[in-house]
């Protein structure tokens, strides 16, 4: 990281902690029981990177509530991208899709940050090559708005306003080493943020 | 930056690992119920086999097609090219369709270079063995078959094949499946022993960088890993050995020397395989020969190499000097000399 | 009756010495000649050398002037200083017939850059079965004495023992292409460490060797002597050592490529380097140099091979074997032989114009630059550094490996029997 790209992740301020992170996914999760009628049939999908450890996460907190084994799996979507050919191939993530399948479950995506929808384009692409869930719902743990595609998410966990000027960057335990949603000044270090 | 896969020599160890890995992803996709990806719609690759080999090419037609490129296949025979169309001129007017990838396989070494290099087109050449020269997509599927099977399927990912130990027995010399694997194991760490009678050697191979052995015999127990190469019958005419018999005797896997194997070898090989000859049907048919997994694993590699060459704006396998090869990596010859070093 | 002044050139790279020609012989040489009448040519530290004499050329009319004529074939060799070249005998038809030799010698009669000396086909289509009229080939307005398969081996050791006692009766010389054939069967490089890589059919050394070594023994035998064409490795350069000490009456050429250029250079599987016999090893280079300045090899012949732009513009195997020569040929011995120290100017006359015209037996050519003598001069300018341009080669073809590639020397003057046939750079 270079002293440019330093300055400006310190200009970024929180604008969700760990402790929020926790409580919103918490929620998320007895959102998801609640309106699917008590989750028999869900199977949660992780995007790629930290979608997936949000997956991971949401899973144990279902299964907290209704003590039953919930399927977590990840569905990497680069090759659905429509921005292939603006740049150079991208090593690709993995696609696990959990061992009884997808076909006539609910299958709820799980990612970090909601912004063109254009990802979210890509995983409903991939999925119907995946198998043939009964319904497909969508939950991220930050919305910011500036949607290109008729997408929306049914569980947030923050909605956050934002410029286009502005990046939303968010951390995990699992891959950063601690939790955060930052808001900073547009292009530092390319990543995770969106 | 070139978007040409010509020789297994050009890969570095960083670039042959991410095919790999890639190809681990890929080889995923043959488990779904739509075994396709929509990653090259719209891209236009051609088949260009100058030389019979249906099992290369339904292998990179079935790669192509899982990744959604509109495929042409073209064969040489009975085609323009038998009345004497020069490659130049076949591959202009190929291009000229709007072509964005030459999968080629040549009876010349060094065709796909030619293609690639002398500015006759713009698409990409990838090399689907040329002459003598290199077949460096098998190279790729046969390294990518040993890490599964020696290193792990999920323990393999982001690893090379630092340390293993690998026989390749056979026809080195008119091989080139033999020359693209000493160079991309070399790459990827593994210690090579090329096992021959000498006159399937060619001369200079000493400079390789892999042992050599005329015994088989005494290789086997220091192997993970056997490879078998095709030795055609029509070799013994030239007097590259006296009889089939003698030669199965000394250089074939049968049972028994496939026992002085350790218990965790395997037994590879590229095929087509001649039973009896190289290869008894009991090795052939055993546990321990990988040739079915190498075509399914072939399919999951060219699917790796044709996405990162072309899923992009650019390449993401990068290519150092065009002409490297593992003899330039290890000194660097004069080419020609001028008066001061003399 | 023309006279030339030429003012204050290195003869033979000694002393600046004018030289006075006559009409079409030298009247005088030595220092502060003067002539009212004379054309006065400013040499200016220039290095004046009998004219170049190249015993291995392919002027391929007639048959395939696509390539190369008798007009561009002498017009590209009056542009490297040559006064007299020795045309082979592959052409199509093959020379091997009083009829063809004699064609091509009366083409370059009219044409005037250059003496053409036809080479006779030893045997009947340079198919090695049958020997070719060489008497009656030697009896032409040609006049051959130099017989050659080039191209092909006379591999078959009664052919060529017959050739070489059947010449001795005219005085003639067989120059063997030495290529032992079933050891080159599909040979497209030199064999060694860089076709092993490449996986190019390899052409190994031992196949020249060899049958270097059986036509020495049977030119001692049957009392003739033997030229070797293209002589290409260290072993071969063994080979004709011990024979010549053994006072066996062979001569040797080598050619400016093989000084010059490796098989590295095949790695870039661009055709322009192929070439019959192949680029060889470093080591083989060196020797090369070293046996062409202690005379083991005795003369520098091009072996200028044209070939037209398909047929090099292709992938390696289909590509036509040979390089053009003529017009770079002094420049290459400038940077192989001279510029290192190994052999004088003075040499470089013996090397190229003085043993090539006594193997050859050219009348007139190779003579001493001193009164009295033809007028068979090149003037180098051996101070010019330049890159070879392909496009300004007199030649109809272009394949040469140099393009691009800083020389040494150019060639600016050639007269042949007094008449200028190259004046300041252009033809005449």
């Amino acid at each position: 990281m270079d002293k440019q790209q330093e300055a400006q992740q310190s200009d970024a301020r929180p604008v969700l902690e760990g402790p929020d992170i926790a409580r919103v996914l918490t929620r998320i999760a007895h959102e998801i029981v609640e309106r699917a009628k008590g989750a028999d049939d869900v199977v949660l999908l992780g995007i790629p990177t930290r979608g997936v450890f949000l997956a991971q996460r949401l899973g144990v907190k279902l299964e907290q509530i209704t003590e039953r084994k919930i399927p977590v799996g990840s569905l990497d979507i680069t090759m659905y991208r429509d921005d292939l050919r603006m740049h150079p191939p991208r090593a690709l993530a993995r696609t696990e899709i959990p061992g009884d399948g997808l076909d006539g479950r609910l299958v709820v995506l799980v990612d970090d940050v909601l912004f063109s929808g254009r990802t979210i384009r890509a995983a409903l692409d991939a999925l119907n090559d995946l198998g043939r869930p009964r319904a497909v719902q969508l939950a991220v743990l930050v919305d910011r708005g500036h949607r290109e595609l008729p997408i929306r998410a049914d569980y947030v966990g923050k909605n956050l306003p934002t410029s286009l000027r502005e990046t939303v960057k968010v951390q995990l335990a699992e891959e950063d080493g601690r939790d955060t949603v930052l808001l900073g000044a547009k292009r530092s270090a390319r990543g995770a943020q969106q | 930056m070139q978007r040409h896969l010509i020789s297994a020599a050009d890969l570095t160890r960083d670039d042959a690992v991410l095919i790999l890995d890639t190809a681990e992803e890929m080889a995923r996709v043959a488990d779904r119920p739509i075994k396709k990806l929509p990653t090259l719609r719209g891209r236009t690759v051609v088949n260009l086999f100058f030389e019979d080999s249906t099992r290369t090419r339904i292998s990179f037609e079935a790669a192509e097609k899982r990744l959604s490129a509109d495929v042409i296949n073209f064969s040489a025979k009975g085609s323009s090219v038998s009345k004497g169309e020069s490659l130049k001129d076949t591959a202009q007017t190929l291009e000229a369709m709007g072509v964005d990838a030459v999968v080629i396989r040549h009876g010349a070494s060094g065709a796909p270079y030619r293609l690639a290099n002398s500015g006759w087109i713009d698409a990409a050449v990838i090399n689907a063995g040329d002459g003598t020269h290199q077949h460096p997509t098998q190279a790729l599927l046969d390294a990518f078959t040993m890490r599964r099977r020696l290193v792990g399927r999920d323990a393999g990912i982001g690893q090379d094949l630092a340390g293993k130990r690998i026989t390749i027995v056979g026809d080195i010399l008119h091989g080139r499946v033999a020359r693209s694997n000493v160079d991309l194991l070399h790459t990827l760490g593994a210690e090579v022993t090329l096992v021959a009678p000498p006159t399937l050697l060619p001369i200079g191979v000493e400079t390789w960088p892999c042992e050599v052995s005329y015994d088989l015999d005494s290789t086997l127990p220091k192997s993970d890993a056997v490879m078998m190469l095709r030795v055609q019958r029509e070799r013994m005419n030239a007097a590259f050995f006296p009889t089939e018999r003698e030669y199965s005797r000394r250089y074939g896997l049968d049972g028994d020397r496939m026992a002085k194997m350790p218990e965790h070898a395997i037994v590879m090989h590229p095929g087509p395989m001649v039973r009896g000859m190289e290869i008894t049907a009991e090795v052939a048919d055993s546990e321990r020969c990988t040739a079915i997994e190498q075509v399914a694993n072939g399919v999951s590699t060219r699917m790796a190499v044709l996405y990162l060459l072309l899923g992009g704006n650019e390449p993401a396998v990068a290519h150092p000097s065009p002409t490297t090869t593992l003899a330039t990596r290890r000194s660097a010859p004069a080419s020609e000399f001028r008066t001061e070093e003399k | 009756m023309s006279k030339i002044l030429i003012r204050g050139a290195k003869v033979l790279g000694g002393e600046p010495q004018d030289v006075l020609i006559n009409g079409s012989a030298i009247e005088a040489v030595g220092q502060g000649l003067s002539d009212e009448g004379a054309e006065v040519v400013e040499a200016g530290g220039k290095v004046l050398l009998s004219g170049l004499v190249d015993l291995h050329t392919h002027l391929r009319e007639p048959g395939r002037e696509d390539s190369e004529t008798v007009l561009t074939g002498t017009r590209a060799a009056a542009s490297g200083g040559y006064t007299a070249v020795f045309a082979m005998a592959n052409t199509f038809p093959v020379a091997d017939t009083a009829g063809v030799v004699e064609q091509v010698y009366r083409l370059g009669q009219e044409h005037g850059y250059c003496d053409v000396q036809p080479i006779g086909a030893v045997t009947v289509g340079l198919e090695g079965k049958k020997l070719a009229e060489l008497g009656a080939m030697h009896e032409s307005a040609a006049g051959v004495t130099v017989f050659s398969d080039d191209g092909k081996c006379v591999d078959d050791a009664v052919i060529m023992r017959r050739a070489l006692e059947y010449v001795k009766a005219f005085g003639g010389v067989v120059a063997q292409h030495a290529q032992e054939p079933r050891l080159t069967e599909g040979a497209q490089m030199n064999e060694g460490v860089v076709s092993a890589e490449l996986g190019l059919g390899g052409w190994p050394a031992v196949a020249e060797e060899s049958i270097i070594a059986r036509d020495v023994l049977l030119a001692e035998h049957v009392g003739s002597r033997v030229h070797i064409c293209h002589l290409s490795t260290a072993g071969s350069v063994e080979i004709v050592r011990w024979a010549k000490s053994r006072g066996i009456d062979v001569t040797a050429e080598v050619t400016p490529h093989h000084l010059l250029l490796t098989d590295e250079l095949v790695r870039s599987y661009n055709p322009v380097y192929k070439v019959n016999p192949p680029l060889r090893t470093e080591r083989d280079v060196l020797a090369l140099r070293e046996a062409l300045a202690d005379g083991t090899i005795d003369i520098v012949a091009t072996d200028h091979a044209p070939h037209p732009h398909e047929d090099k513009d292709c992938e390696w195997a289909a590509a036509a074997m040979g390089m053009v020569g003529l017009e770079t040929a002094l420049s290459v011995v400038q940077e192989t032989m001279v510029d290192t120290g190994l052999l004088t100017w003075a040499g470089v006359a013996d090397r190229m114009s003085v043993k090539p015209a006594q193997i050859g037996q050219a009348k007139g050519h190779g003579r001493p630059v001193s009164a009295g003598e033809p007028a068979n001069l090149t003037l180098v300018d051996t101070e010019y550094r330049g890159s070879v341009d392909p496009a300004g080669f007199a030649s109809r073809s272009r394949n040469t490996p140099y393009e691009g590639r800083e020389l040494p020397g150019r060639v600016t003057h050639t007269w042949l029997r007094g008449k200028a046939t190259l004046v300041d750079g252009n033809l005449a």
